[in-house]
Parts: structure tokens; sequence; C-alpha cells
């Protein structure tokens, strides 16, 4: 027998990585500070939560105070994707413990993600602020409640989906070897859907950043009730011209985004590289943020002493262990009986509902209606000139940067920067510019919709040209396809599913990008187009709520249909037709 | 013929430690039957075999005797006592090996202590051992990527038997691993298990390989498929027969590839010997077509052919390096058509077999075609519904939901593939995948349909589950 001493955790991990040598003591000075002065933003930035509401905030727009608007606008942001991460395993475990909780949770969740959540705001801003007269809180949740609904539904799918994957003999090998609720969670289900997560996080973190700088823009009618931000300090700075704070603005905004992307997404997700099903290994990603904490020894001590003693205490069985699955199974009648029950609850919620809704709505008249059609009309003509202008130019050079491995290396970590802005912090700084052009606000608007989806496009296309698998570009040089024959028989199919999944988060976040774009409160003066998304906007300020709603339920019918006629059914080509195996 | 039954159980039988009374299983809302009226009990002490060809249920008995699933009727009964939940007393080795991939060797193999509530030092003392006796010691920290395919169904049988089960179950545990290092793992776990230096009563192996079963098994059940139900029970070998390529080993290969080939028949008189009444064979509404694509069918005659038309299926598995139960489904393929006739365990390749290996590839095709409406009810049914549709067309929907009236979903879908597959090749008709859509070949398709027709009114009696004579 050899030598089986156990071998503690955290050695070998830093053993895995081959002989690297531990982190030099000054670097674990600087993680414990830059602990430390995360726990005291948080602290101070909490403070203020409990502060009076001042009715008229004053964005100060000097440089001095724009680490504490970053703090702020970052703490609102983790708080909400806390919330939204908590919420998803949750609702995804729920959804997927049985068949029938499946049948109704998913299309709610399907819907949820297809209502334009910025025509909420105005609603819960004022039902919360409401709620806590004269507080701060009640703004801030409303933003984080904004920042949540952008960022929750795709993580819930994403770990439903993941759940619904797991191999079946793992599961087996799980329930035979009777691991308990919590065993199961931490040592099958999260770890199985962990990549997904985190992928999905950084997706949801985008969003929430377009979300959070148009809800700390957001001004209430005659209250002024504003969130200190720096979605807020970019307005203000706009507002008044300030091309110095302007450009720091942008400036402290990049650094948050790129710092969040080094410090946390890139450790995940070189982190999560284990966490990778094929049974072989493959490359693996790199973060040097990562290689610090792992062989950090202040690290691996708070592990010791923190970590891993709650770990074994959760890990102590419950008992009685035995696995419940068919044991006390829940007589027939009971379940049907639940079952009526919960169906005439949620039906007669849904009738109430939509009686209310109707009742709202039917009061708007005929004329009314008819704005609403021609409004969605040109929102739509909007929506598809947008469309069509980013897939114009991403297409070829995302093509162009995919299928060139050395334009891709050089060209993928600038554009995912570029990307990582989010249009809304810019809308106001665009303004200055494009207002001045022919077709005001017309124009301005799709430029704005451009802005904000097209990146889903490109990434997609950088994505599906890079997976072009080599032989098949090779196959087409050596049968001499060149020019529009190339494109047609080798690039177009090879990209359509990418396409296709690019153009479906496009196409939503066009039409809610039109709530911000066709209506803006520009340096105190109000600009709005013809469109469903300014009608949106122009209701929730008037508080005319009959047209709020209605048009808040044409734009979700709009995006539902849109999903269900088309954007399905090309989905589903792209999958069978086009998927490269 | 006489054969190795008189052989006596190389075990004495002991106590029944896990039984299974008439179990049945449906899956779905139709309630499409896995498994039909299943009875097995296992004894302390001994090595049981489940054999059988894929979807003839093994699998499933097995998750039904570990509690991974309930039955659907009949009762599984631990100890006496009907089981309720996971059985607290048997540990699984799976094919596909089930270790965790974000969890070393070590964390792998304590993983059924960790539930067990067994605490840390112990734990980690077990998982040692077992690692040391499965001959992995120097492996605790290495992810399951790191090894190779017989080093992680190591992983496997150490994390099964660490939890010390009272019953080990294998489920094809050596069917994923290359041939020499499925040999080198099934002679030390037949050292393990008869060196008693595991403290498990009793070993229920499910596999499809002859060999495996013959060499490790006190005794060994044969399945038959659509539903599964168990056709014979043949004792083992006593022990000092088992490893040496001897008569008493030949005679009881044959008899299982005898039960084997000739899926229809009473699997007694195959072995010949009295056994249970078998059950009578359903009458089909369709046959069943092996799971065979075209290649490995032209390709399997071209080779009978070179090789002189005559082999033993035995042989072939080897020389092909095919599994046992694929070259009984390609044979099973080339006899349907006519190309080969099955005697006894020899095959033998038809004069219109002969023919067929020689054709040039349109003539292939046109033998195919001919053979193949003669032989394969379901192509002449879809042929038939083709012609009688104004468009030429007919729904796969359609085609799957008849199809599923007869078979069981996953047996459906397989029929399903292979007449698509087989149709395709005799050109009779085109298959759209997108639109799921059967249209009847202009040409030779619409040829086909007229024989059809005219023989049809020919001899109106004519009933198309009956086989054709052409040959």
């Amino acid at each position: 027998m050899l030598q089986t001493q156990p071998i503690p955790a955290q050695a070998a991990a830093s053993d895995r990585r081959g002989g690297v040598r531990p982190t030099p003591w000054w670097m674990d000075v600087m993680l414990v500070l830059f602990v430390a002065a995360i726990a005291f933003g948080i602290a101070r930035a909490a403070a203020r939560w409990s502060t009076p509401l001042s009715p008229n905030v004053r964005i100060d727009t000097s440089i001095s105070q724009l680490p504490l608007y970053a703090g702020l606008s970052t703490l609102r942001m983790a708080v909400a994707y806390i919330l939204s991460l908590v919420f998803s395993l949750l609702y995804a475990r729920a959804a997927a413990a049985s068949k029938a909780a499946e049948r109704v949770m998913l299309p709610v969740l399907d819907i949820l993600q297809s209502i334009p959540i910025l025509s909420f705001m105005p609603g819960v801003v004022l039902a919360l602020a409401a709620a806590f007269p004269g507080r701060t809180i009640g703004l801030e949740l409303a933003a984080i409640l904004l920042i949540f609904s952008s960022q929750a539904w795709n993580l819930a799918f994403s770990f439903h989906q993941s759940l619904k994957t797991i191999p079946r003999e793992l599961s087996e090998a799980a329930d035979v070897y009777r691991l308990g609720i919590w065993q199961r969670f931490t040592r099958l289900e999260l770890p199985f859907g962990a990549i997904a997560l985190i992928q999905n996080s950084m997706m949801s973190w985008a969003g929430g950043w377009f979300f959070l700088m148009a809800s700390e823009q957001f001004v209430l009618g005659a209250n002024n009730l504003r969130l200190p931000g720096l979605g807020s300090y970019l307005a203000a700075a706009a507002d008044a011209r300030d091309t110095h704070a302007i450009i720091w603005g942008i400036v402290a905004l990049v650094t948050v985004i790129v710092a969040l992307d080094q410090v946390l997404w890139r450790p995940l997700v070189a982190w999560s590289d284990k966490f990778k099903f094929e049974q072989s290994g493959g490359d693996a990603s790199e973060s040097w943020m990562l290689d610090l904490l792992r062989n950090s020894t202040v690290v691996a001590w708070l592990h010791d002493h923190t970590v891993a003693p709650i770990e074994r205490s959760l890990d102590r069985p419950r008992e009685p262990l035995k696995l419940v699955r068919f044991k006390f199974v829940v007589p027939r009648w009971a379940r049907v009986l639940a079952g009526f029950v919960a169906i005439i609850a949620a039906s007669g919620l849904v009738i109430w509902g939509g009686l209310a809704a109707f009742h709202t709505v039917s009061g708007l008249a005929g004329r009314t209606w008819w704005t609403i059609v021609v409004a969605t009309l040109a929102t739509f003509g909007r929506t598809l000139a947008a469309l069509i202008i980013a897939t114009a130019w991403t297409v070829p050079f995302g093509v162009a940067v995919g299928m060139s491995p050395k334009w891709s290396r050089r060209l993928q970590p600038l554009v995912q920067v570029i990307a990582s802005i989010p249009a809304t912090a810019l809308f106001s700084v665009l303004l200055l510019v494009l207002l001045e052009l022919p077709g005001g606000l017309n124009i301005a608007a799709v430029a704005l919709m451009v802005l904000g989806t097209q990146w889903y496009i490109l990434f997609n296309v950088i994505a599906g040209a890079m997976a072009i698998p080599s032989d098949l570009k090779e196959a087409a040089g050596v049968y001499g396809l060149s020019g529009w024959r190339k494109w047609k028989l080798l690039i177009i199919p090879a990209i359509f599913p990418y396409l296709v999944t690019g153009l479906i988060t496009a196409t939503g976040g066009a039409w809610n990008a039109s709530i911000v774009s066709e209506y803006v409160i520009f340096a105190g003066r109000k600009i709005s187009t013809t469109g469903l998304g300014a009608l949106i906007a122009e209701a929730a300020d008037a508080q005319n709520f009959a047209l709020l709603l209605a048009s808040t339920l044409v734009m979700a019918a709009v995006v539902i249909l849109g999903n269900r006629l088309v954007w399905r059914k090309l989905y589903r080509v792209a999958e069978s037709r086009y998927r490269l195996e | 013929m006489t054969i190795a039954m008189e052989a006596p159980p190389s075990v004495e039988r002991g106590e029944v430690i896990l039984e299974a009374r008439s179990v049945d299983k449906y899956y779905g809302d139709d309630r499409t039957p896995v498994l039909d009226s299943v009875s097995v009990a296992l004894h302390s002490g001994e090595f049981v075999a489940l054999l059988g060809p894929s979807g003839s249920g093994k699998s499933t008995l097995l998750r039904l005797l570990s509690g991974l699933m309930p039955p659907s009727g009949g009762m599984v009964l631990s100890h006496g006592e009907e089981l309720t939940g996971i059985n607290p007393n048997v540990a699984i080795v799976f094919q596909s090996f089930a270790l965790f991939p974000w969890l070393t060797v070590l964390q792998n193999v304590e993983l059924g202590l960790l539930a067990a509530g067994v605490p840390v030092e112990q734990r980690r003392e077990r998982a040692v051992a077992a690692i040391d006796l499965i001959g992995l010691d120097g492996y605790e920290e290495a992810f399951p990527k790191e090894l190779s395919g017989g080093m992680k169904q190591r992983v496997g049988f150490a994390r099964a038997l660490v939890v010390q089960p009272e019953v080990l179950f294998m489920d094809e545990p050596f069917s994923a691993l290359d041939v020499l290092t499925g040999e080198t793992l099934r002679a030390e776990l037949q050292e393990l298990w008869n060196s008693k230096s595991m403290p498990t009563r009793a070993v229920l192996l499910v596999t499809h390989n002859i060999d495996e079963a013959v060499t490790l098994a006190d005794r060994i059940l044969v399945f038959g498929a659509n539903p599964g139900h168990i056709r014979i029970e043949l004792p083992g070998l006593p022990a000092h027969e088992r490893m040496h390529h001897g008569p008493a080993r030949q005679h009881l290969v044959d008899a299982i590839y005898r039960v084997m080939t000739n899926p229809g028949e009473d699997a007694s008189m195959l072995v010949g010997q009295p056994s249970a009444p078998a059950r009578a064979e359903r009458p089909r509404r369709y046959q069943v077509l092996p799971d065979v694509g075209i290649d490995d069918l032209t390709g399997f005659v071209q080779y009978l052919s070179s090789i002189g038309g005559r082999a033993n299926v035995h042989d072939l598995a080897r020389d092909l390096q095919l599994r046992s139960d694929d070259v009984l489904a390609i044979v099973e393929a080339s006899d349907l058509l006519g190309f080969a006739d099955l005697q006894d365990r020899a095959v033998l390749l038809t004069q219109p077999g002969v023919e067929f290996a020689d054709a040039e590839l349109d003539a292939e095709k046109a033998m195919f075609r001919h053979f193949a409406l003669a032989h394969v009810s379901l192509l002449r049914h879809i042929v038939r519904e083709l012609d009688a549709s104004p468009s030429a067309t007919l729904d796969s929907d359609r085609l799957m939901e008849e199809l599923e009236e007869a078979f069981s979903g996953g047996e459906a879908r397989r029929q399903f593939e292979t007449v698509v597959d087989w149709g395709r090749y005799a050109e009779l008709f085109s298959y759209d995948d997108a639109s799921g859509e059967l249209r009847l070949d202009p040409e030779s398709g619409v040829g086909a349909a007229d024989a059809l027709r005219e023989a049809m009114t020919a001899d109106s009696s004519a009933t198309w589950s009956v086989d054709g004579d052409d040959n």
C-alpha cells in the first residue's frame, strides 16, 4: 500500500496547479484591504438607504463624487443579482420537482420574460415610495426590483434546463447512495448547472446595467425623484453639457465594468472549468485573480476557518435520512382535490386580473386605440430598421472577426468592453448630438435601439463564425468556393442558428428600448415621437393608467406573438437543418 | 440435444435477500409495457446474470429492485418486506460510470458514506481502503477526467464497495470499456468475489454479453423483448468449468445462443429441457425490424460472401469485433430479408444473398427493393398508404402514432428510423426530416406501388402480415 495520507483540500488545489509559488505577503495584505474597502463601501452606501427622502435630489457632477456614485450603482446591482440568483435557484428547483408544477411555472416565466419591464417602473416607484413614506429605501427597492426583473428569468430558465438534463445514471447514483436534498443540491445539481449559471449571470449583469442606468435617470413626474448613481450622474452631466464630467462618468462606468470582469467573472469562469461535464480535458480558461486566490494563505486560512466548518455542519445528515420518494404518497383524491383547488384559484386570479384589466382598458376611446395601432406600427418599423442596420454591419464584421483567429484574439476583448457599456448610460449623451440631426428623435430613436441591441447579434455571429469547423473551411477552399457562393453554401448556414439566437434577444431588447428612446426628457424639456414606447412613457408620466396598461399589453402581445410566429419557427429550422454536429 | 443443464448449481442457495414478485412496469400515459409479470428471487451467496437483447427490460428490473423506480404492478420485497423507496442494502455500478466529474476520486468514493453520516476521519479511512482494494492507490486526488475508462470504472467499483452493500448491482459494467480492459476488470472482480474479501452477499449483473454471463454467474436469466419477460432460467457452470473452454462451457454458450437467435420460439425447447411453460408470444401487427442500418447490412452480406458464405455467429462477433447482440441483429436482418439463413448457430448466405453481394450499386438497390417489399410488412404498409394518398405523401407523425400502438416509445422510434433508412435506400420514398413528410419516389416507388396493387387484386385474400413467397 502506498502512502495514502489524506491531503487537505486546499493544498490539493494548489498542487494541481503544479508547483505555483505562494502568493507574496503583500498581495495578501492587498486582498485584506480590498475586502475591507468593499465592506466599508457597502456599510456606507447602506447607511444612505434609511436617510430621509429629499424631494429634489441634486446630482453633484464633480468628479470627486464619482466613486460614491459608482459604489451606489454597483451595490444596487449586487443586491438585485443576489435576489435574482436565490429566486431562480428556488424557482427552477420547484419547477423541476414535479410535472404539474412545471406545466404552470414555465409558461409563467415565459410571459414574465416578454413583458416590457420599463413600463412598470412608474407604478413600482409610486407604490414603493408610498410604502416607505419619506425614506430613500422605497426608491432603492424600486430600482432593485427593476434590475431583478431584468436578471432573474434567464437565470431561472438556465438552471431549470440544467436540472432537466442531468444524465440519468448520475442522478440515479445520487439516489442509490442516498444523498440528502442538500447534499444532492451541492454535489450534483449546482455543480452541473454552474457553468450555464455563470454564463447567464454575466448576461444578466449586462442587462442589469442597462436597466439600472435607465432607472437612475428616471424622473417621476413633477416630484423629480431620482437615485444618485452613475446613471443619474451621466444624465446630469449631459443636461449641463459638461463634456468633462461626461467623459469622467463614462470612464468610471467602464472601470467598474472592467474591474468586475477581472475580479469577479473571469475568476468564476476559470474556476467553473472543473464543472465541465466532458470526461476528457479541454483548454482551460485563465484568470490571474483566481491564481492569486488559490495560492493565498489568507484565503486558505479563511476557507479552513469559515467555509469548511459550515460545509461540514450542512453536510451532517438530517435524521431520518430516508429519501421519501414514494412512501408517503398523498392519496389520489387529495392530489386531485389540491390540483382542482389550485386550478380554480389560478383561473380565478387570471379572470379577476383580466376583468380588472378589461375594466381599466375599456374606458379608452376608439380613437385612443387607433393611436395605439399607429404607434405600434411606427415602433415596429423602427425595430425592423434597427435590426436591419445592426445585422447589416455585424454579420460581415462578426464573420470577418470570427473566421480569423488572429483578429478574433485581438478584437474580442475590445469588443467585449465596448459592448459592456450599457446603451442607456449613453442615451442622454448621444442625444446631445443626435437631436441636432435632421429627423430629430424619429431617427435618433432608431440609432439608440441599434446601440442597445447590436451586440447581441454581433457576439452570436462571432461565436457562430468561430465554430465553423476548419475542415469545412478547408473543403470550401479546396472546391474553390468564394464570394457569394461561399456565403451561401458555408457561412450563412453555419452562422444561421447563432444569428437567430442573437436576433431573438435583440428584438426583445429593441422593443424594450423604445420606451426609453422614443420619449426623453432632456435638459428639462420633453421630446417625443410617434411610437408605442413613447406612448407608454407618456402615459406613465401623465399617470394615465388605462393607456399605460393598454399599450404595455399590446407591446407584450407583439413580442410574444413575434416569438411564437416568427422566431420559434426559424429557431426550429436552425436547430434541425443547420446544426453542425 | 443434451447440454450442460444437468450440472448442479455451483453454490448452495441461501435465504432470499431480494425478490421481485410478478412485477410489471409501464411507461408513459399510454402505459407502454416494458416488463411483463417478471419474478426473480436473489439468494444470499449467489451471482446472478440477467442476459438479453437491448429493450428486454433487464435494466428496468434492476432499477425496480434497487427502488429507483416503483413497479407498476406486483411488488419488490427486501428481506420479505415490501420495498418503498430506495433500497438501502444496494449499491450500483453503472455502465457510464456515473462519476461526478467535479469531485476527486476520493470524494467520489466518499459519496455513499457522506449520506450515511459516517464521521469525517472514518469516512476517509474507509474510502482509502476501498481505493486500495480496487487498485487505485495514488489516484485519490485525481479527477475522473484524468483517468482512463478502466480506471474510472474502478472508481465506480470502489464507490459501490465502500458502502459495504449487501447486494451489488452491476448494469453493463464492462461494456463501455475496450475488450482487454473489460477482461482484466472482470477477472479482478471475479477474484474479489471468490475470495469473499468483500462483505457483499449477492451480485446481480445485467449484461448483453454471453461470455460474461457464463464466466461469472451461478444462475443466468435470459430475457426476451416486447415487453420484457424472462424466457428461461439456466443454472451456471460449476466454478472449475467456467474459465477453461471445455465442452460443458461450449454447450451452455451454444444453448444461450440458440435461445437468443430465435426470439420467437419456445426457449425451453431450444435448450432441450423442460422448464416452466413459456408464455405464448403475442401476435403482432408488424414484425419487429432489427435496429440495423443499411451500411451494416450490405457490408455484412459482402463480408459473409467473401469468407465463403457460411459462418458461426459466435465467430462473427469475434472476427468483426462487434458486440454479440449487434451481430445477432445484423444476422436477423439478413435473415428477415432472405439474404441469409440462420440454422442453429450458423449463418448461411442464400442464393439471393450471393447475388446481392456481387451486384453493382443499381442492381443491388433493385434487389434490395424487391426483397424488402416481399418480406417487410411495414414497408409494404407505407408504400400502400403513400399510393393511396392523393398527394403521394405520408405524415411521419401519423406513422409514429401507428407504430406506438404496436411498440413501446423508444422501440417505435427505432422501428421508424430503421424503416425510413431501408425505404430510402430502396428508393421507395423520400423523407424530409424538417417537414416530417414521406413522399413516394416518382419512379421506383410508384412502380412498386403499382405492383403491390396488382398483387392485391390478384389475390384479395392476401394478408400482408405474412411474408411474401417470391424467393
